[in-house]
Order: C-alpha cells, then sequence, then structure tokens
C-alpha cells in the first residue's frame, strides 16, 4: 500500500493508530488520583511532543542516514517560526500560508548554510552548523529586529495590516475556521481526555511527513545516503558524487525542521529569537540519540521521552515530594526530599543528563535498542533455545 | 594508441621525485602488470590514474579523454573501476546492498534525487546485483552485513562491486596482499576468468611475482619513479635491468 511492503505498511498503520489515540494513552489514571500529576494528555504537552517529533524524524535523515551531525538545525525552526508568524501579520490567522512559507525559507536558507557546511564533515561541519546558528540566532536578537521584532519576540499587533482578516474570522490561529486551541473534553467514569483541533492538525502532518521519512528510508537515495555514512571513499570510486546527496539530506531535514518551527507558531502565535538558541539544537540531538539515530521511531520517541520529563519531572516540587514521603520519620523525610528534589522540579535536567548518559554507555543505539534487547530475551524465553535463529543482525526500525 | 595513455608525468612530493617522466601505454583489453621495489611509485602512479592526485606535468588520457583535474567519481563514471588494497567496501550495509549502490550509479549517475522510488522494487538492478554476487561465489552471503565478512570475502565482494558496472578498466592495487597461497590461486582464478569472459582492461600492481607472472599479459617495470622496461612476462623475467633492480632482491 502506498509503495510500502506489507511489514511497512503494518508499521505505518501502527503509528497512525498510536498518534491517533495519544490522547488516551498519555491519560492512563484517573483525574484527581494521586498519580494523575503523571498524565500528559493535554493539548500543549501532546503538540509539543508531535512538532518536536517532526523536528526529530527530520533531523534523523541527515544524523541518522548520512551521520553528519549538525549542531544548528535550531535555525530553521526559528525562520518557520516567524515565517508563520509574518503570514498572521500580513495575511491572517490561517495558519496555511505562513506553514507553506516557512517550509519554503528554512528550505532556502539550509541550502544556503548547507552548501558552505558540507565543505568540511565530521567536528569541522559540526562547528560551522553551530556557528551559523548562533550567527542566526544574534542575527534575530539584534541586527534584525525589523524582521524579527528582537528580543520581544515577533508577535501580532492591531495595526498590522492582514489584508485577508474577514469579518467573523477568529483572532487565533486556525484552520479555514477550526480554531488550533478549541478542544474537546470527554469525560468517562474518571477519566478525563482532551481532544484538541490543534494536536489533531499536527498529528496529521505528523503522520505525513514519518510517511515521508519511510519512503525515504526505503528509497535509493535513502541507500546512499547510508552509503555515505558507511564509506564516502568508495562512493567516490563508485562513480557517485556524495555532495549533493548530503546537501539534498541537509536541506530535507532543514525543511522540516521549519515546518516544526512554523508549528510552534501555529498553536501559539509568537515567535522569538531564543527558539533558534544552540540549546534549542542541542534537544535534538539529545532527542535522535537518545531515542535511537538512524531508527524511523527512535527520534520520535526520544522527543515525546524528553518533553514528557520537562513538562512532568518539572512538576514535581518539594511539596509534592514531602507527601509523597510523609510516612517517613521527619529527619530521614527532610533527606530523602532533599536528594530527590535535586532531581525533578528545576532539576529534571539533571535526570535526563544521567539518562542520556546511561543511555549513550549501554545502549548505543537508543531506546531503539532497548526495546529490540527486550524483544529478543522474551522471544528467546519463549523458544526455549539460546541463540538466535535469524542469519545477520537485521537494522532496528 | 592505447586505452589509457601515460605521457612525461612527473610527480613531486616536497623534495622528493615520485614519478619522473612516467610514459606508459595500456593496450586495451590487455591484463598489464605494475611491478617495482617499495617506493617506486606504483601507488603515486595509480593514484594519478583515478583522479585522486594531479601531476606536476604531462597527461593522461583515457579512450581520448583527459582525466586530469577530474574528480574521482567523474573518473569512474567514465569507465574506470579501482580495487583498493585494503578492501573499502560498505561495512554497515548489506551484502546486497554493497552491489546495488554502483547499479544505481551506473545507471542514474553522479546523482539522482530518487526520494520517491523503492529499492525493493528495482528488480532489474536486484537481478543484476544478484549475478554479480553469483559470479564472486558469494550468493548465500546477501544477507550479511558487509563488516562482519572475512577479508578474502571482503576483497571478493569489492570485486563484484566494480564488475557490476561493466568497466572498461580495471585497476587492482595488490590484490592478493596478506593472502594465504590458496585464497591467491583462487583469486588469480576469478580474475583470468573475469577476463576471459568480458571485455576488460586490467591494470595490476602487485608485489607477489607469482600472481604477476601467472596473469600479466604485459609487465612495466618501475624504479625510482621511472619505467625501467616493458615487456612480455617472459622477455621481462630474464631481463638484466630487471634482475638488478627489482628480482635479484626479492628472489
Amino acid at each position: 500500500m502506498l509503495g510500502l511492503n506489507k511489514r511497512d505498511t503494518r508499521f505505518l498503520l501502527i503509528v497512525i493508530a498510536l498518534t491517533m489515540l495519544t490522547p488516551f494513552i498519555l491519560q492512563p489514571f484517573p483525574e484527581g488520583s494521586a498519580l494523575a500529576q503523571f498524565n500528559a494528555g493535554y493539548p500543549d504537552l501532546m503538540q509539543r511532543i508531535a512538532i518536536f517529533g517532526i523536528f526529530a524524524i527530520g533531523f534523523n535523515i541527515l544524523f541518522g542516514l548520512t551521520g553528519y551531525l549538525s549542531f544548528g538545525h535550531a535555525a530553521f525552526l526559528g525562520v518557520g517560526s516567524y515565517a508563520v508568524v509574518w503570514m498572521y501579520k500580513l495575511l491572517d490567522y490561517n495558519v496555511l500560508p505562513g506553514l507553506a512559507l516557512a517550509i519554503v525559507t528554512s528550505g532556502l536558507f539550509a541550502l544556503a548554510i548547507g552548501y558552505l557546511s558540507l565543505r568540511r564533515s565530521g567536528i569541522y561541519f559540526s562547528i560551522l552548523t553551530l556557528a551559523f546558528a548562533q550567527m542566526s540566532f544574534n542575527l534575530a536578537y539584534s541586527v534584525l529586529t525589523p524582521i524579527t521584532n528582537g528580543e520581544t519576540g515577533l508577535q501580532v499587533y492591531t495595526s498590522d495590516p492582514q489584508i485577508l482578516l474577514g469579518e467573523n474570522e477568529p483572532n487565533i490561529p486556525h484552520l479555514f475556521g477550526l480554531v488550533m486551541s478549541d478542544s474537546y473534553k470527554l469525560n468517562l467514569g474518571g477519566w478525563v481526555f482532551t481532544f484538541n483541533i490543534g494536536y489533531y492538525f499536527t498529528a496529521v502532518i505528523a503522520i505525513l511527513v514519518f510517511y515521508l521519512s519511510l519512503r525515504i528510508f526505503r528509497s535509493p537515495f535513502g541507500l546512499m545516503l547510508r552509503a555515505v555514512k558507511s564509506n564516502q571513499t568508495r562512493l567516490n570510486y563508485t562513480g557517485v558524487n556524495p555532495r549533493p546527496y548530503t546537501l539534498a539530506a541537509f536541506v530535507i531535514s532543514g525543511m522540516y525542521a521549519g515546518l516544526a518551527g512554523g508549528l510552534l507558531a501555529a498553536m501559539d502565535p509568537l515567535a522569538g529569537a531564543e527558539r533558534m538558541q544552540w540549546t534549542e539544537s542541542g534537544a535534538v540531538v539529545i532527542m535522535t540519540i537518545l531515542g535511537g539515530a538512524g531508527t524511523l521511531m527512535g527520534p520520535v520517541l526520544g522527543a515525546g521521552f524528553i518533553k514528557y520529563l520537562e513538562k512532568i519531572f518539572s512538576k514535581i516540587n518539594e511539596n509534592v515530594l514531602d507527601g509523597w514521603f510523609s510516612f517517613l520519620p521527619d529527619p530521614l523525610r527532610e533527606v530523602v526530599v532533599w536528594i530527590f528534589s535535586r532531581f525533578t522540579g528545576e532539576g529534571w535536567a539533571l535526570t535526563l543528563g544521567l539518562m542520556f548518559m546511561l543511555v549513550v554507555i549501554f545502549l548505543p543505539g537508543g531506546l531503539m535498542e532497548g526495546g529490540e534487547r527486550i524483544r529478543n530475551l522474551i522471544r528467546r524465553r519463549k523458544n526455549g533455545s539460546g541463540d538466535d535463529a535469524s542469519p545477520g543482525r537485521t537494522p532496528a526500525e | 594508441m592505447g586505452i589509457l595513455e601515460v605521457k612525461d608525468v612527473n610527480k613531486h612530493f616536497g623534495g622528493l621525485h615520485a614519478l619522473r617522466d612516467v610514459n606508459l601505454s595500456i593496450r586495451e583489453g590487455s591484463i598489464h602488470a605494475i611491478i617495482g621495489p617499495n617506493g617506486a611509485g606504483k601507488s603515486t602512479l595509480l593514484n594519478v590514474l583515478v583522479g585522486k592526485l594531479v601531476p606536476d606535468t604531462g597527461s593522461v588520457m583515457f579512450d581520448g579523454q583527459s582525466v586530469l583535474g577530474r574528480k574521482p567519481h567523474e573518473i569512474n563514471q567514465m569507465g574506470i573501476s579501482r580495487v583498493f588494497q585494503t578492501p573499502e567496501i560498505f561495512g554497515d550495509l548489506t551484502v546486497m546492498e554493497n552491489v546495488l549502490i554502483p547499479c544505481f550509479a551506473r545507471r542514474d549517475g553522479a546523482f539522482r534525487l530518487h526520494a520517491f522510488e523503492t529499492v525493493e522494487t528495482e528488480a532489474e538492478l536486484i537481478e543484476q546485483a544478484e549475478r554479480a554476487l553469483v559470479d564472486v561465489n558469494m550468493a548465500d552471503k546477501r544477507h550479511h552485513h558487509a563488516a562482519s565478512l572475512s577479508r578474502g570475502d571482503k576483497r571478493r565482494l569489492e570485486m563484484a562491486m566494480c564488475l557490476v558496472q561493466k568497466p572498461r578498466l580495471l585497476l587492482l592495487d595488490e590484490p592478493t596482499a596478506g593472502m594465504a597461497r590458496a585464497n591467491t590461486n583462487r583469486t588469480i582464478d576469478l580474475l583470468r576468468d573475469i577476463h576471459a569472459r568480458r571485455d576488460i582492461t586490467m591494470v595490476i600492481i602487485e608485489h607477489d611475482m607469482h600472481v604477476v607472472f601467472s596473469l600479466a599479459q604485459r609487465i612495466t617495470v618501475l624504479a625510482q619513479g621511472t619505467p625501467l622496461v616493458e615487456d612480455t612476462p617472459e622477455n621481462i623475467k630474464g631481463h638484466p635491468k630487471v634482475q638488478e633492480a627489482y628480482l635479484g632482491e626479492a628472489h
């Protein structure tokens, strides 16, 4: 189906089902229960997971396939956001023109940066992309204030032209009248499930771009990108010019980043320079590696994982911990709470750091490798025999 | 006129005169060996032929076209393939994928944005690759990761990758280096077989005299960056100059 073989079709269907059912999956605990704070099924978080999933899927096309580690992809994220807000200012609050512009401008931007950066490989390439991204950040922050509104960030003012704005048109981002921030809440027993238009809009786009990346992975183009990572010398002596391949991968992943940035502005009509900071570039690298670089699902998993940690773990402050450990005698409780609070609340990044270290050291293939290992373990238990029957290792999906 | 004409090529590395007035003519369809002691300039000459090095002076013409200043992938697209001393293969990919890449390169050229096609459905190329693997006796290993192959298998895989491109000129850099005698003989048979079945010109750089005299139709002896003599194997064997420069110390 759709140019996919049976296995990939099944895989895509599972991904679609998971994405569509996310409001249920991320809301496993009934409202008001002690564990309800671990629920993640609210619109803002689900949107972010989908958006950063798109960002990471795109980044993986470059890093996972070609091995070129870009440290400047946040620049494209920022470009995408600015493009969308500008379309709000000039036309109206419909998100489509902005997203189209976001993809085009970030693609052109990626073409320029990629053309220059790809003259080098390895660490020099990474440094070049980092330098370009930091330059873009600084330009957006100060020099280009007329375009980016500097440190205040770009937003829509009532004095803006908005030439297409109709009389009854919503005054917040929407898709032909479907307002992104609108939600439908479903009460089922003790559970509350939120179905948000913005999330589903993002989710549909995420599925489309996931399908696109699946096709790229299975295409001759994808094969060439993997060959670039494996051995450029042989590729050269095979009559293939690696440069346009890497540049195409760079531009495609830049467009993914631009789309993700545009979607951020489609959910919340703001664009600030901080979105171009190197920390954002680093975040997508961590997401991809944590989930599993070069695998299809890994980057999405990594993105979801980090955004979940960021939102949920950061909510567990000392008061919450006090409640959890109230059964302990006072002095001991204080010690325990003190230790745990280093890793939760504002210290969530410490947990992330530790997790990242553990994954890189023990699971170089990321969470996907972890899943693969568990699956093999179960299969072996079931078969009762020690050796794996399949000849040769098939790469994880 | 040979298929490959090297004229008055000089190459310096700092103070070292690595190639000194090299003139060489390779006849189409022949197996031509280049031998010489260590440091004679064999590898430098090979690197000039594939576009990795540009000589200071002189010209290198392949089939009437200059190869100088062209990038390695352009020279390959002209019909020159190269087998390396240590096999250069795609270690992360499967054996089948390794052979498919040159198939795509031959059909699609140096670059094509075929992102919406599927490798699996390229029946014609897969069959081509399959046949190339059968040729080098590796069809049963098609799903193995190339990095996990033995050294001899890697070499045969690399050979298959070059042959599937149907090159007009195949350059082999010590194709039997580090091999046991039995494997060396198998490689000799393989090369002889390939040469007999297809119309490929071969240039072999080799240390092992057994290989050279089993395969070559013509031999050029290189010493200190300059060709000493060029002749048939029979005449080279007894040549006093060669004995002195090379065979005398090697045997």
